[in-house]
């Protein structure tokens, strides 16, 4: 069981409101994201729901049980955090361990629970070393050990892989995808990394100075973000927001077309644009076109190679099926 | 680029501070294991014949010599004891946040700054003297009979002076290192179903422990060689119920004036220091490491 429900939860330091009020709704089994700029909250939320900050005001719910003023231990919840957070003086096996001795479990059942962990996540080969003997990677496996063994009602991790470079961060994702399918247990992951967000969530939360500006799956966010913020916020790169006549045309304030969305060509089409800047990947091309219509310039991707460069005359063409279209308080228009 | 030459002109450069620093350590070395084997005294300083190891078994054989090693190792320890454990509760009462704890901090530094033989005068005469002292007024007014510290209990006097003079040295480093223990690490102990006593002794101490090797490390040097304290309060008596191995040695040259005993006990006093300080590197040195 891992159901988490936070009812009219406000969060204040001091005078600053960082959460206003805010309603949520994570279900057992879930694996939700929490997105949204820096500053905006989502550690905070998080350290909330773990009980490592008392709310100013509203309810923690978790399996039917009010949380709100159990100490953390006694949420059934388990963290990893950002900076691993392991304990330097111990070994993996101790740090694993540490919450099943703290627990008052017998020893037999800890060896046995520590040493399942560390076959799932491939810990066996450095069980002894201590953390400052081991990779960022290795830390990250060793912190998500300290957390399984405990078999929590559920996951909370904050910014988990944002110290680790490019190639592990990808593999992690992997991993902790792998873990959340086999355990099938609620997982709550604070990220503000559009991919991973996308690829592990089913359930992506924005927030916006401690709102939260639209929930749903990621497809959901992607083809219909419910405002500006959201679908500036989803989607990489940027979805392009134009406003003035353009927008006029469509009968809306402000018009969003993602890059992919628009259509390249080298002799005619809607918008005439000069290429500013060309990424070439291989498998895609990334340009940014200057235009009349905008006064930023445009961000647009093909499939694989198109054969412009800085300086070329292109044209674009959106497809008028896939432009969203938004009212003065940057609403969609449905 | 840290090449041959680069090492070699580096040498050459450290070459006259490390010849004066031996020369520094080397001459009194050598003038004191010279003196330690002539007949030198005071009453007849020119006539100093060679007389071996005599001055040696002499001190050995001082039936004081045994009573001081055991005071030395008893003051050392004791006040290590009191500023390590006090350190640690005070520190860990510093690194709260409460109203005005910045002065808190300030006064508890404050005794460091008071010179030894000032410290030891305020504590014998104003705290500990049985008639007018600040304990002695106390017992009265509670109804117990006042205590004549220096007479009485003189080793635990001195080791109570010394360790208020340390308790700010050792309380300064441990708080220090309190305070970088990472507020992550405490708040997944929490999250681990650790108690407040649990996160101390799993988390906090294991944290603090190369510090306390430091204050360890660092006091045993100084404790080994108190003298000012004794001086001014008890003067190693009465009889030699407080006397330490720096006193003693101290003893045979200003008392008896017997330059060639302070000289072998003062040698002896090296020796043992050594001895002290390889049992604690071998103890507690790898604590450092790592
Ligand atoms: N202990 C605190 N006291 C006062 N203000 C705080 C405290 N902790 C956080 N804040 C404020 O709360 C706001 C939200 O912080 P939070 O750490 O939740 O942001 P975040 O969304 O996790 O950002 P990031 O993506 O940078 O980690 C910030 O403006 C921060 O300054
Ligand atoms: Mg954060």
């Amino acid at each position: 069981m891992g159901q988490i429900h936070l009812e009219k939860v406000r969060k204040a330091f001091g005078e600053a409101v960082i959460i206003p009020e805010l309603d949520l709704q994570i279900e057992d089994g879930e694996f939700v994201v929490f997105v949204g700029p820096s500053g905006c909250g989502k550690s905070t939320l998080l350290r909330l729901i773990a009980g490592l900050e008392d709310v100013t005001g509203g309810q923690i719910v978790i399996d039917g049980q009010d949380a709100t003023e159990l100490p953390p231990a006694k949420r059934g919840l388990a963290m990893v955090f950002q900076s691993y957070a392991l304990y330097p003086h111990m070994s993996v096996r101790k740090n694993i361990a540490f919450p099943l001795k703290m627990a008052g479990m017998d020893q037999a059942e800890i060896n046995r629970r520590v040493d399942y962990a560390a076959k799932t996540l491939n810990l066996d080969n450095y069980i002894d070393r201590r953390p400052a003997q081991l990779s960022g990677g290795q830390r990250q496996r060793v912190a998500i050990g300290r957390a399984i063994v405990r078999e929590p009602a559920a996951f909370l991790f904050d910014e988990p892989l944002s110290n680790l470079d490019a190639a592990l961060r990808v593999g992690m994702r992997l991993e902790i995808s792998e873990l959340h399918q086999r355990l099938k247990t609620t997982m709550v992951y604070v990220t503000h990394d559009q991919v991973e967000a996308m690829t592990m969530a089913d359930k992506i939360v924005v927030l916006r100075a401690g709102h939260i500006e639209q929930v749903g799956s990621p497809l959901e966010l992607y083809s219909a973000p419910r405002n500006t913020f959201v679908a500036g916020f989803i989607g990489s790169p940027k979805m392009n927001q134009l406003g003035g006549a353009e927008a006029a045309r469509y009968n809306a304030e402000t018009i969003g077309i993602r890059p992919e969305h628009l259509r390249l060509s080298t002799t005619e089409g809607t918008w005439k644009g000069t290429v500013k800047v060309s990424e070439h990947l291989g498998s895609d091309t990334f340009l940014h076109v200057e235009s009349p219509v905008h006064d930023e310039p445009l961000t647009v991707r093909a499939d694989g190679e198109f054969p412009v460069h800085a300086g070329d005359v292109v044209y674009l063409t959106p497809e008028e099926d896939k432009i969203h279209r938004f009212d003065a308080k940057g609403l969609a228009i449905r | 680029m840290a090449t041959l030459h680069t090492k070699s002109a580096a040498r050459a450069m450290m070459a006259p501070a490390v010849i004066v620093l031996l020369i520094w350590m080397i001459v009194p070395l050598a003038m004191t294991l010279y003196f330690s084997t002539l007949n030198y005294t005071l009453y007849n300083p020119f006539s100093t014949p060679f007389i071996g190891f005599e001055n040696y078994t002499y001190f050995l054989q001082d039936p004081t010599f045994l009573a001081a090693l055991a005071n030395t190792l008893i003051l050392v320890l004791g006040v290590l004891a009191i500023t390590v454990i006090g350190g640690i509760l005070i520190a860990l009462l510093l690194d709260q946040e409460f109203y005005g704890v910045n002065i808190v901090r300030l006064l508890v530094i404050a005794p460091f700054f008071v010179m030894p033989t000032v410290a030891a005068l305020v504590w014998k005469n104003m705290m500990m003297n049985p008639v007018y002292g600040v304990i002695g007024q106390f017992l009265q007014a509670i109804g117990l009979a006042p205590i004549d510290w220096m007479t009485e209990l003189p080793l635990l006097s001195i080791i109570i002076i010394v360790a208020w003079q340390w308790l700010p040295f050792a309380t300064l480093i441990l708080l220090t290192a309190l305070q970088s223990l990472s507020e992550d690490q405490k708040e997944a102990a929490e999250m681990d179903g650790a108690g407040a006593l649990s996160i101390f002794w799993y988390i906090t101490l294991p944290h603090m422990s190369r510090a306390i090797t430091v204050v360890i490390l660092i006091q045993t040097i100084f404790l080994l060689s108190i003298y000012a304290e004794i001086l001014v309060t008890t003067q190693g008596g009465p009889g030699s119920q407080s006397t330490n191995i720096t006193y003693l040695v101290a003893q045979q040259a200003t008392s008896y004036g017997d330059i060639g005993a302070a000289s072998a006990g003062g040698i002896v006093a090296v020796i043992l220091a050594n001895i002290v300080a390889i049992f604690l590197v071998r103890l507690i040195g790898k604590n450092l490491d790592a």
